[in-house]
């Protein structure tokens, strides 16, 4: 999967969680533009985590502010 | 000049709103006089407590106290020293010896309170590199713990057994794995399926650690805990433990049966970098810890004032945090804050002390009056406390 179907995989899985349907751009803050709490956090990153069967630790959380940089690490988890 | 406090407004704001509908400040209560286990004088008023986790009533045991004098007679009011210098009395070992006997395991570590127990032993085994698996709703110190320490940290949805599991499967090969769970989680006092989830944890290579903080001296044949009653203590790497509950006077610890584990008092910086406990704390806890080995009956009480409870309070129609009773812990939720803490003034006045509990603390943004019961509350303070229950709760408006 390369990063364009990534973005477009994700852009889907944040749908539910967008309740004040918030345009996306890679530069789309979570926790800021989203508004998303620590609870809609963890149930995101969840859904991610199925998704691509991967892991995000809270320690790479950490890192990632951005939809942008939330694609990017996905895709660099993905190998 | 920025000031530092400016993060703390939106919590200064809120707490003044509450403060200003003319509540009673749910979290500066005092105790003036502590009548036994189960009732106070708190705020001038007699009142029945229903919130400190006194769970087998042995902050007034004349043994534990009898002990506790001598101690302080015999080794002085404390040891001004860490337990790796100066601060290892006969009653660190004896309280050691008492848990390794209590557990029926080869070591036990004694920290000055649980909350450092976590923090210590879990930033400790697990470095970088490492990955610690943990449930969500876990205790304040486990977080804490995994702060503290430089492994990944990787948290699953609460007691949910394929989330752990998807999760253990995904960490790369050759990785040390650390799964933290508590036996009793405290806010909505409901289990964890730990034989389910221990044996995955196994599977998957992972070593296990389980707090079982909120379960020892009552859960379990032996009071060793959930572990115990699921039958699979033997699996369990470490159980970490309190003194601040069921035991009845402070300090934390960790038992384990792994070979190496007494390096751990030489590069746990939370064991070692703080003074150890006073002796008459020691001499109270292994007390205590002795008799807790044979109060089948008094568990057998504290069960039935569980079930009572539970029933009663669902009976009047409250929403309690787990569908039976589970432990000694019943969560009565409420609907938000304000009414949550209208309750507990009610209550209050009613002459009953129970927890307000409220986020963070709390999963799902939940607002908690929770209520522990203890062995030595008796079959008609469990009567009235329903009572109280109603009749506040009508006043309120909850119910």
């Amino acid at each position: 999967m390369d990063r364009a179907a990534t973005a477009a995989r994700i852009a889907e899985l944040i749908e539910p969680f967008n309740k004040k349907g918030v345009a996306i751009s890679d530069a789309t803050t979570f926790a800021g533009d989203l508004e998303w709490d620590s609870l809609t956090v963890m149930d995101f990153v969840a859904a991610i985590e199925d998704e691509f069967d991967i892991i995000i630790s809270m320690n790479q959380q950490a890192e990632i502010e951005t939809y942008g940089q939330l694609v990017d690490a996905v895709t660099k988890l993905k190998g | 000049m920025t000031d530092l406090f400016s993060k703390f407004d939106p919590l200064i704001q809120q707490r003044q709103a509450l403060l200003d509908t003319g509540v009673e400040d749910p979290f500066n209560l005092v105790m003036e006089r502590v009548l036994s286990p189960t009732v106070a004088v708190c705020n001038g008023r007699e009142t029945i407590l229903l919130g400190t986790y006194n769970y087998m009533g042995m902050t007034f045991d004349p043994d534990v106290i009898a002990a506790g004098k001598q101690a302080l007679d015999d080794f002085g009011a404390g040891t001004t020293g860490s337990r790796v210098l100066n601060g290892t009395y006969a009653g660190h070992r004896l309280c050691e010896d008492a848990l390794k006997e209590f557990y029926g395991m080869d070591h036990a570590m004694v920290f000055s309170t649980g909350y450092q127990a976590n923090l210590g032993i879990i930033s400790t085994i697990a470095g970088k590199g490492d990955y610690i698996v943990l449930d969500i709703d876990s205790h304040a110190s486990i977080w804490d713990g995994c702060k503290m320490g430089d492994a990944e940290v990787v948290p699953f949805k609460h007691n949910d057994i394929e989330a752990m599991e998807k999760r253990l499967k995904r960490i790369p090969e050759g990785a040390g794995k650390l799964v933290v769970l508590e036996g009793v989680y405290s806010m909505l006092g409901d289990i964890a399926p730990l034989k389910e989830m221990i044996r995955i944890a196994k599977e998957n290579g992972a070593m296990v650690l389980v707090d079982e903080a909120h379960s020892m001296g009552f859960i379990g044949p032996n009071g060793r805990g959930v572990a115990e009653e699921q039958g699979v203590l033997d699996q369990v790497d470490f159980v970490i433990g309190t003194f601040s509950k069921s035991v009845g006077t402070v300090g934390g610890f960790c038992v384990s049966n792994h070979p190496k584990f007494e390096i751990l008092r030489l590069v746990c910086r939370p064991y070692v970098f703080t003074a150890s406990l006073p002796p008459s704390v020691m001499h109270t806890a292994a007390t205590s810890i002795r008799k807790l080995m044979h109060a089948g009956d008094k568990r057998a009480h504290l069960w039935e004032n569980s079930r009572t409870l539970h029933k009663g309070l669902r009976d009047k129609g409250f929403q309690l945090g787990t569908s039976e009773p589970q432990s000694a812990i019943i969560s009565v939720i409420m609907p938000d804050l304000e009414r949550g803490a209208a309750m507990w003034e009610a209550l209050l006045h009613e002459g009953l002390y129970v927890n307000l509990a409220r986020p963070p603390a709390t999963p799902a943004g939940m607002t908690l009056l929770r209520c522990s019961l203890c062995a030595e509350h008796s079959a008609e303070q469990v009567q009235a406390i329903i009572g109280m229950f109603e009749r506040a709760g009508k006043s309120v408006g909850i119910i």
